[in-house]
């Protein structure tokens, strides 16, 4: 699903060169639930708005679903990343004049959906995460913990191939935390392929795989059986 | 996609209102105040018979020679009125399809109907072909005949303001009109006839509207009605005594137009204008070569200065005035979209290509343009009020503002503002949504 290769990020000024990914691989296959963690500034945000082609690379390979994407021009990228990717952020970021059926609205108006398509993925989402009855509420009258369900509403809409998810609970107390965590295991069981940014430990256990990296590289750890759902996975 | 993009702009509107309102104030006032000079340099400067402007030709002949000293002629030492010899010269000649000599004169009008006090009428006096010349339309009957021309005829026809006021809008034709203690017999009632500027004699009262009565050249001169236009009796030029003497004098004071359809016609018509020159000059009374020309509507205009240097560095002015207010709005949309960095991020996140972005927001710039040109309509109309309380009432036919303008209004305010959208909107397209992501 999501293969780079020696893939590598550089900053560059008149005077120096920061490489943010140096020599980065990783192959997350379809319907794994990953978490990629690292201290802060270790690159797990450059690497994630790379797989979601927000960013350019400067060197290396990466497929997306097959498709390499060295090269692609804007208007490429911008229709691979509606049509496969989905994205959960730490900070929601849902527009605050639409209110959360419009929100969810948004990338399937840049699809080029019709009317009753979008209105029946919308419903569909929603009652998905459980917010059936929110439709027209506005992301202020919602609790962070609800934020963060129409967010995940919001990538799910488009059917992605691949859900990248940033800290998503890291603006959400325990309780609410504990309630996104369930949803996401709920969509990784039922075949979606999630990669999940965290720094967070404990986070990262709930994952089927965990990926750290440390100063743009990962770092081997070694093979553990996880607890996803009940279920042993062997990686 | 794009009624999405208008309702999105509409929100974005109303999202930020403090904002919004300051910028359509500031296009609506460029708008108003541009569209206030806009609207009266158009008046000034309209082809006033765009039909016909390119068939219709004023006449100069220099009847006083180069080395007399007048002050008023132009480049070449030409008036713009001719003599009345020579307009009988050239009506006499009847070289044209049409043509007609006119002056501007005037009558005092005693209506018969007693509870209307007498009062003046502007007049002209010219020739039949005057009316069919210019296009001139008639609510009731039509122009007097060649026959009445040359039989100096009491006829009149009047503007349709006249008939109002003495017949009550009945059609008169066949009814008289008392002038200057005269009976005439009214044989046509024109309907709206408005031609701005006023073309045909731009020496009296250019924007003013046109007369209210018109009667025979012939049956003025028979009437001895003297010119109530620019008279020049300039130089050592000294009429005798009498209205035989001026007759017969180089003063000018008529004008003279002739309608030549084609370009072959107006080049025969000029040279036969020539022509008549050099046999006035053959017959002693010009002792110079001939020199006169041609002008059609358009060209007679601009030679004229139909639009005064004033006016259009007024305009000028205003629209410079606009430029800053369109600056200002830019910068305001520069800073209403920044502010909306992190939601274009979230929208390129989830798909929006650049294109999508700048169509959005240039879609919300044209909004804000609209709602300027509303507001600028507005204050054109209140402008345009201020001008006409200033301005003599035989100029406030140029504050007329015409469905036209309003479009004008509307289309200069959107596509002013789209434009001044163009950065602000290419500065969103180039939001970087990583960048926007991580700052989150």
């Amino acid at each position: 699903m999501l293969k780079m290769t020696h893939l590598s990020k550089a900053y560059r000024t008149e005077v120096v060169e920061t490489y943010a990914l140096r020599d980065f691989s990783i192959h997350v296959r379809e319907g794994e639930f990953v978490a990629v963690t690292g201290p802060s500034g270790s690159g797990k945000t450059t690497f994630l708005t790379i797989a979601g082609l927000l960013e350019e690379f400067s060197g290396g390979e990466y497929q997306l679903d097959g498709a390499n994407v060295r090269g692609l021009n804007d208007n490429q990228r911008s229709r691979l990343r509606n049509e496969k990717i989905g994205f959960i952020f730490q900070a929601f970021n849902l527009i605050p004049d639409l209110n959360v059926q419009d929100n969810i609205d948004v990338p399937l108006r840049y699809r080029g959906f019709d009317g009753a398509e979008r209105r029946r993925r919308i419903q569909e989402s929603l009652a998905r995460v459980g917010l059936s009855a929110r439709g027209r509420h506005y992301p202020a009258e919602l609790s962070g913990g609800q934020q963060q369900r129409v967010a995940i509403a919001r990538a799910l809409a488009g059917s992605p191939r691949l859900l990248l998810a940033d800290e998503p609970t890291g603006n959400l107390d325990t309780q609410m935390a504990r309630g996104v965590l369930d949803l996401l295991e709920e969509l990784h069981r039922d075949g979606s392929t999630i990669v999940m940014v965290t720094h967070d430990p404990e986070l990262a256990v709930r994952a089927q795989r965990e990926v750290h990296i440390v100063d743009g590289q990962v770092v081997d750890l070694a093979p553990q059986p996880r607890l996803v759902a009940g279920n042993h996975v062997n990686t | 996609m794009l009624n999405y993009y208008f309702t999105l702009a509409l929100r974005s509107l109303k999202r930020n209102a403090v904002l919004t309102v300051l910028m359509i104030a500031a296009i609506g006032v460029g708008i108003g105040a541009s569209m206030t000079t806009l609207t009266v340099f158009r008046a000034m400067a309209g082809d006033p018979i765009p039909n016909k402007s390119r068939q219709l030709f004023a006449v100069q002949i220099d009847n006083w020679g180069p080395k007399r000293g007048i002050v008023g002629g132009d480049e070449q030492n030409l008036q713009e009125q001719i003599s009345y010899l020579d307009a009988i010269g050239l009506m006499t000649a009847h070289a044209a399809q049409r043509q007609s000599a006119m002056y501007a004169t005037g009558f005092a009008l005693t209506p018969s109907n007693p509870d209307l006090r007498p009062f003046v009428v502007q007049a002209r006096a010219a020739y039949g072909d005057f009316f069919a010349m210019f296009d001139v339309p008639f609510r009731y009957g039509g122009s007097w005949t060649a026959a009445d021309d040359a039989g100096r005829a009491d006829v009149v026809v009047i503007s349709r303001k006249l008939n109002d006021k003495v017949f009550g809008g009945a059609n008169s034709v066949g009814k008289t009109l008392n002038l200057d203690n005269h009976d005439y017999r009214v044989v046509g009632v024109l309907d709206r006839w408005e031609p701005l500027p006023k073309f045909y004699d731009l020496n009296n009262n250019k924007y003013g509207e046109p007369e209210e009565a018109f009667i025979p050249f012939t049956r003025a001169i028979d009437q001895q009605l003297p010119s109530w236009g620019n008279n020049n009796c300039g130089g050592d030029t000294v009429p005798a005594p009498g209205w035989e003497g001026r007759l017969h004098s180089e003063c000018i004071w008529i004008q003279f137009w002739a309608e030549l359809p084609s370009a072959a016609d107006a080049g025969r018509y000029g040279m036969f204008v020539n022509n008549y020159a050099a046999e006035q000059r053959r017959a002693g009374r010009f002792h110079w070569a001939p020199n006169t020309r041609i002008h059609n509507v358009r060209e007679w205009l601009t030679h004229e200065h139909a639009v005064s240097t004033e006016a259009r560095i007024l305009v000028l002015v205003s629209f410079s005035f606009l430029l800053v207010c369109l600056l200002n709005a830019m910068g305001l949309m520069l800073a209403k979209i920044m502010g909306r960095a992190g939601d274009i991020g979230v929208r390129r996140a989830l798909g929006a290509n650049r294109r999508a972005i700048f169509a959005q927001c240039l879609i919300e710039a044209g909004v804000v343009g609209l709602a300027g040109g509303l507001l600028g309509l507005a204050l054109t109309a209140l402008g345009l009020a201020g001008l006409r309380s200033l301005l003599s009432d035989e100029v406030n036919r140029l504050t007329h503002f015409s469905l036209e303008d309003v479009a004008i209004a509307v289309i200069l305010s959107v596509a002013a503002t789209v434009l001044a959208g163009l950065y602000p909107t290419w500065r969103a397209a180039q939001v970087q949504p990583a960048w926007q992501l991580k700052a989150q």
